[in-house]
């Protein structure tokens, strides 16, 4: 199944994307994104440990499961203000 | 139509609108609060020892706006009676223009400075909002808290601050 892939700040540095649309297996979980995409782009993977992430712009854990056509967010941390 | 509580966008900020927003509230009679607590974060020339040029702010905004609304419900809850207004810029941001205003109306004006310090510090900590910093002789995000908005002690510190 096929989700899309937000990236914010320097997250969409190292891909190069703010979007990207990847896919995943069926019962796969956020994390399973991000291991998926950290392999692709290694540079991502000090990230894992403090990255938050979200599913259809609200914020979720990253044992949540995905669903077809979830729109999946990983955020750096934030800086607002 | 009122001016909106919580907003975000490319716009200038405009102090003065949080006010009339939290002043005029509708459900609110005339007279109600005495005060008004505001804070406006601005784009400081210098930071960690160096030459700041202009800043860029990017928003994930949807998720901004309900972090807003999850402030706005903590702050009403926290200080019932305190009516809040966030409005956050993003975008290209020259030096000394405004990145964040707050304004907290309330009878008294303890509670509205404590709800309004409250508010930026809950930005600071759960806002899907990132600031790159263009220098001279480069760039740079800036990158402070993982955010995590069921993240109780976070939220506790918050206000152990604004109650100092």
């Amino acid at each position: 199944m096929r989700v899309t892939v937000r990236l914010f700040a320097r997250l969409h540095d190292i891909t190069g994307s703010a979007e990207l649309a990847r896919d995943v297996a069926r019962g796969a979980t956020i994390a399973t994104v991000w291991q998926q995409l950290a392999q692709e782009f290694p540079a991502l993977a000090p990230y894992e440990g403090s990255i938050s992430s979200a599913i259809n712009a609200d914020y979720a854990r990253m044992d949540a499961e995905v669903r077809e056509g979830d729109e999946v967010a990983f955020l750096p941390p934030v800086s607002g203000g | 139509m009122g001016i909106p509580l919580l907003t975000i966008g490319s716009a200038p900020l405009q102090l003065e609108r949080l006010i009339a927003a939290v002043s005029q509230w509708e459900p609110n009679p005339a007279g109600r609060d005495g005060a008004v607590a505001s804070f406006l974060g601005l784009v400081r020339n210098c930071n960690a020892g160096r030459s700041v040029r202009y800043l860029e702010y990017e928003a994930y905004e949807p998720l901004a706006l309900k972090a807003f609304e999850q402030i706005a419900a903590e702050v009403r809850s926290r200080w019932p009676g305190v009516t809040l207004a966030l409005h956050h810029r993003v975008g290209r941001l020259q030096l000394g223009e405004a990145s964040v205003a707050i304004a907290a109306g309330s009878a008294h004006r303890s509670e509205a400075f404590a709800a309004c310090r409250y508010a930026i510090e809950r930005v600071k900590q759960i806002a899907p909002i990132w600031k790159r910093e263009f220098f001279d002789g480069g760039n740079v995000w800036i990158e402070g808290a993982t955010a995590d908005p069921r993240d109780e002690r976070a939220r506790a510190e918050a206000e152990r601050v604004a109650c100092a």
